[in-house]
Formats: structure tokens, C-alpha cells, sequence
């Protein structure tokens, strides 16, 4: 498989003011992606996720090592049109996402900046509104959907580029449960569709999906594996200011009491079915 | 309250003006103001009249709703009207009171000004309740265009006017909610002087301004990620295109503006 995303001992500081030292945020992050997996970053709050996110198509440039899209430098000029066509962006306001008073000339805004023709780029917008479903709406003026319809807008009009990877940055922090399980739907739709999917997020149960968990803590990577064999480090996790599912909670607490379950069971299916069988 | 103040509002339909292209409502909306300012006579503004209600006619648009626009702007017409009936000079005084005098040179001058102004204002909301927000601004992007030659940042101040358009409803709501926010903790928006209320404002404009920028910041974000780099080698997906009709009716304002003149010209 391809890696898609590679970063070599990424780097980078905020300006402080003046007189205070600058601030290292990211402190030698070293990550490879695969090509059409769902990977899903976890990390307290200030660890450098969304500073991290910003590398991954250029919007901030490495201050030491390197960015690699599909094997293009970020720091090269001339490629940033190419990378940010390839990585898209999903952010956490999807009021502050959404440039045009109709939604269907929203969704057409960044195949319109790629110069693409006008019958293609009428294409790429009502599948890529009927992919988030919301091609009804399509003459609607934004501000008058809820949110969570909103963040799906904002999420068509990164689709409407055809991009191989998503990166969301806590895309479901401002939504209503109902928005909330809409845009999950929309990623693991996306993942079916072989698109790769980061999803940075402060939801332990939108990671258990994932094929892989990239843990960070003051601008590292501290952890990264499958979502199972992450979550079975309780007490790591816990050092971190991070928690772990509440299936995995249930689980850790009654060993504690002296039983021996497997923290493996993440769904709430598989949890169950663990303490049946032990309890049988 | 905020909510009243929709600038830019906007009714759709499927009306022949509703269906023109943008520029040529814009085109239009300048030859009948040059045609306003040029009718001199009773004829000449028969005429204009006659056209604006026959558009308006076409349009749809209720004389309800362009008289509702009109409200606001009450004050700068009476004003000009006034202005106009004590200031211009004349020889057939009806009253003369201390230094102020009423002539009927005033009186038909103040009269023409306020059909004018009136007949102005209809006509450039009639622009506006008939064109989306987002055509108008392309309309008056493309217009606008050969004025890139001398650097003129035409698509910048576009996107600057479309932007501003689509975020004007966001603030409005937000400074609906900072406003409860403070009234909830006591704030009087509604009682004292101008100066007191004034000041009770500041503890809204303040959060609103940190959060504009707040937005701004991020929505800049949003559209280099979507890769936005300026207007060079952008398309549309919607392209506006000059129909038949289109310049059938610029013929039409063409005609209407020669009519006005010629009718000058003979003294009518
Ligand atoms: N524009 C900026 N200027 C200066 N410092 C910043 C800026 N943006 C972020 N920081 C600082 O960098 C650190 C990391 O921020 P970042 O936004 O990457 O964290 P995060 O992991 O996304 O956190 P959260 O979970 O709260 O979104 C924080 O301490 C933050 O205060
Ligand atoms: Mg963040």
C-alpha cells in the first residue's frame, strides 16, 4: 500500500509574544498514513493535534523536517494547489467554513478555485451533495440549516474536490447528537468509498471504528496502534489527561475487582458478549 | 429588531426581470437613473413613471413591498424636498416671511426632487428584491472587469461583497444573542440618554468584534484549504450568459433614455 501522509521529525512553534520563548507545539512527529485507512487522533487539549492537522495541506509549514503528500514536499510552492486538492479540510465551526449565501455555490467554491468547467464542476457538486444528503437543499441559504446540516455542506464542498484524504478536526464538537451521528455516517461512508479518513476528535466512541489510533501528548505521538490495543493502556491514557471508552471502563473496573476480561471488546455488543461468556 | 435590517433583501421568482441576467438589470438600473436626472418636463416623468410600473409590473413585486423600503429613508427625501422648496430662486413669490421666501419656482422644483428621489429608490430596490445577493455581485464582477487592466482589485472587492453578505446574517444572530446575554445580567439597551445607551453597547460590540475576527481567521483558512489563490484561473460553475432577452430589454432602457432627451431637446 501507498503511504499517502509521511512527516520526518515535524517541528513547529507558535510565535509568543514579545520577550517569552516561543512555544513548541510539535516536538518531533514522525507518522506514516496508508492509502484508504480511517485513522483517528486522540490527544488532550493544547497536544498539538489541530497545529498538526494544518501541516498535513500546507496552511502552516514545517519549522523542522519535513511534510510529504503522496511523496510532494508541502514546503514546494508550486505544489501547494496539488496538495490541498489531494487533503481536504474539515473544521470544527461549519459557520466559519461556508463562503456563499446558497449552498450549491458553496459546494462548487473549490472546484471553481481549481478552474475546472462549468458542466464538470455541476457534476462533482450534486454528487457530492447527494453523497452527504443534502441535494435537496441544494438552493437553501446556509444560515438557515441547523448545524449539523451545515458541518455536511462543509463537508460536500471538500468532497466536491475529489480529494484521496479527509482530514477532520473535531468536525462534531459543536453538533446536537442527531448532527453528530450524521456526519460519523458521511465518514465511515467515506471510508467504504476508499477515500483515507483522519479524524482528530475528542469522542472516545468515534475512534473505535478506526483502523488505527494515533495518541498525542505535548506534541509527540505517544501511542499508536489499533483502537483496541490503544485503549488496553487505561492507566497510560489516564496519565495523559485522556479516558477510554466506557466499554473498556466496565471492563478495566471489574478486573480490578479481581476478574480477568479482555479490554479488547470496544462495541458495546462485544463488551457484552465478553462478560456473558465470562460469567458463564 | 436586528432582524429588520436585512440589507440586500432578496424575493425570488421566475419573473422576465427575475430571469435577466444581472448585468443587464445593472446596465438598466443606469440608464433610468441618467434618464431620471435628465427628464425635465410632466411628459418626460409620465414617461419614466409609465416604465417603472410597467417593470414593476413584470416583476411581480408588490408596490406594497417598495413602499415598505421607501420608510427608512423618509427623512433624507423630506429633507431634500424642504431644502429645495425655501432655496430656490424665483420671481413668483407666494409668501414671503422674514428671509424666507416660498416661490412657485420652489414649489415645482421640491416636487420634481421628491418624485425623483422616490422614483429612484423603487427603482434600484427593484434591483435588489429581484437579484439574489451572490448574482449581483457577479453581475458587478464581470461588469467591472476591464477595469482589472488598471488594476482595479475587481474580484478581491467581489469576494469582499459576497462575503460580507453571507456573513451579515451570522452577526446579526450573534449580536441578537450577546445583546440577551447582557440584558440577562442587567444591561438597559432601551432607557437613558443617546450617550448612555451608546455606551451600553460597548459590551456588545466588543465580543462581536473579537468573534468577527475569530471567523474571519479561520473562514481564511477554510478557503486556502479549498484552494482559493485569488481570482486568476478561477471559473464558474454558473455562467452568466446574455440572452435575447437581455438585450431586447437594454434596447428597451436605450429607447426609453433617447426618448427622455429627444423630449428635452423639443421643450416638452
Ligand atoms: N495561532 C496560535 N498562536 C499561538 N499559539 C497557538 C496558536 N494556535 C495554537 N496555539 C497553541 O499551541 C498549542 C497547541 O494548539 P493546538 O490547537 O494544536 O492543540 P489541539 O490539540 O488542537 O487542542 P484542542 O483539543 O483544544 O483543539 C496550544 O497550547 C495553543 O495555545
Ligand atoms: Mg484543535
Amino acid at each position: 500500500m501507498s503511504k499517502i501522509i509521511k512527516t520526518e521529525n515535524l517541528v513547529y512553534s507558535y510565535q509568543a509574544p514579545e520577550g517569552e520563548l516561543p512555544i513548541r507545539v510539535l516536538d518531533g512527529v514522525d507518522i506514516e498514513i496508508e492509502s484508504g485507512t480511517f485513522v483517528a487522533v486522540l490527544g488532550h487539549n493544547g497536544s498539538g493535534k489541530s497545529t498538526f492537522a494544518k501541516h498535513l495541506n500546507g496552511i502552516l509549514l514545517p519549522e523542522g523536517g519535513t511534510v510529504y503528500i503522496e511523496g510532494m514536499n508541502t514546503q514546494d510552492e508550486k505544489l501547494i494547489l496539488e496538495i490541498r486538492r489531494r487533503i481536504g479540510m474539515v473544521f470544527q465551526n461549519p459557520d466559519n467554513q461556508i463562503v456563499s449565501n446558497i449552498v450549491e455555490e458553496d459546494v462548487a467554491f473549490a472546484p471553481e478555485n481549481l478552474g475546472y468547467p462549468s458542466d464538470d464542476i455541476r457534476i462533482r457538486v450534486d454528487e457530492a451533495l447527494k453523497v452527504v444528503g443534502m441535494y435537496e437543499y441544494r438552493d437553501h441559504a446556509p444560515h438557515l440549516l441547523s448545524g449539523g446540516q451545515k458541518q455536511r455542506i462543509a463537508i460536500a464542498g471538500v468532497l466536491a474536490m475529489a480529494p484521496a484524504c479527509v482530514v477532520f478536526d473535531e468536525p462534531t464538537a459543536m453538533l446536537d447528537p442527531k448532527g453528530r451521528a450524521d456526519v460519523v455516517n458521511i465518514i465511515h461512508k467515506m471510508r467504504d468509498m476508499g477515500t483515507t479518513v483522519v479524524l482528530i476528535t475528542h469522542h472516545m466512541d468515534e475512534t473505535i471504528d478506526a483502523d488505527r489510533l494515533v495518541v498525542m501528548a505535548d506534541g509527540k505521538v505517544i501511542m499508536d496502534g489499533t483502537p483496541a490495543e490503544v485503549f488496553c493502556h487505561v492507566e497510560e491514557l489516564r496519565e495523559t489527561r485522556l479516558d477510554v471508552p466506557e466499554t473498556v471502563d466496565i471492563l478495566y473496573e471489574l478486573n480490578k475487582e479481581g476478574y480477568d476480561l479482555d479490554l479488547k471488546a470496544l462495541s458495546v455488543e462485544e463488551c457484552a458478549q465478553e462478560i456473558y461468556n465470562h460469567f458463564n | 429588531m436586528l432582524k429588520d435590517i436585512t440589507m440586500g433583501q432578496f424575493f425570488p421568482g421566475d419573473s422576465l426581470v427575475h430571469r435577466l441576467d444581472p448585468r443587464t438589470k445593472l446596465i438598466m438600473v443606469i440608464l433610468y437613473i441618467a434618464a431620471l436626472f435628465t427628464a425635465k418636463s410632466y411628459v418626460s416623468y409620465l414617461v419614466m413613471a409609465a416604465f417603472l410600473i410597467i417593470s414593476v409590473r413584470i416583476s411581480t413585486i408588490k408596490f406594497k413591498m417598495l413602499f415598505k423600503g421607501l420608510k427608512p429613508l423618509i427623512i433624507v427625501i423630506a429633507f431634500t424636498a424642504i431644502l429645495n422648496l425655501f432655496f430656490t430662486t424665483g420671481e413668483h413669490v407666494i409668501f414671503e416671511v422674514w428671509r424666507i421666501k416660498l416661490t412657485w419656482e420652489g414649489v415645482r422644483t421640491a416636487a420634481f426632487m421628491l418624485v425623483r428621489l422616490v422614483m429612484l429608490i423603487m427603482g434600484t430596490f427593484l434591483l435588489t428584491y429581484t437579484t439574489s445577493p451572490i448574482s449581483l455581485t457577479d453581475g458587478l464582477e464581470r461588469l467591472l472587469n476591464p477595469l482589472k487592466k488598471i488594476k482595479v482589485p475587481v474580484h478581491e472587492l467581489a469576494m469582499m461583497m459576497s462575503i460580507a453578505m453571507r456573513f451579515i446574517p451570522t452577526l446579526v444572530e450573534e449580536t441578537d444573542k450577546i445583546m440577551s446575554a447582557q440584558k440577562a445580567r442587567g444591561a438597559d439597551f432601551e432607557t437613558g440618554s443617546i450617550f448612555q445607551r451608546a455606551k451600553a453597547l460597548l459590551p456588545v460590540m466588543v465580543p462581536l468584534f473579537i468573534s468577527a475576527f475569530r471567523r474571519a481567521d479561520e473562514l481564511a483558512i477554510a478557503m486556502e484549504s479549498r484552494c482559493y489563490h485569488g481570482g486568476e484561473g478561477r471559473t464558474r460553475m454558473n455562467v452568466l450568459r446574455m440572452e435575447k432577452r437581455d438585450w431586447i430589454t437594454l434596447l428597451v432602457g436605450v429607447l426609453v433614455l433617447a426618448l427622455v432627451i429627444v423630449l428635452n431637446i423639443l421643450g416638452l
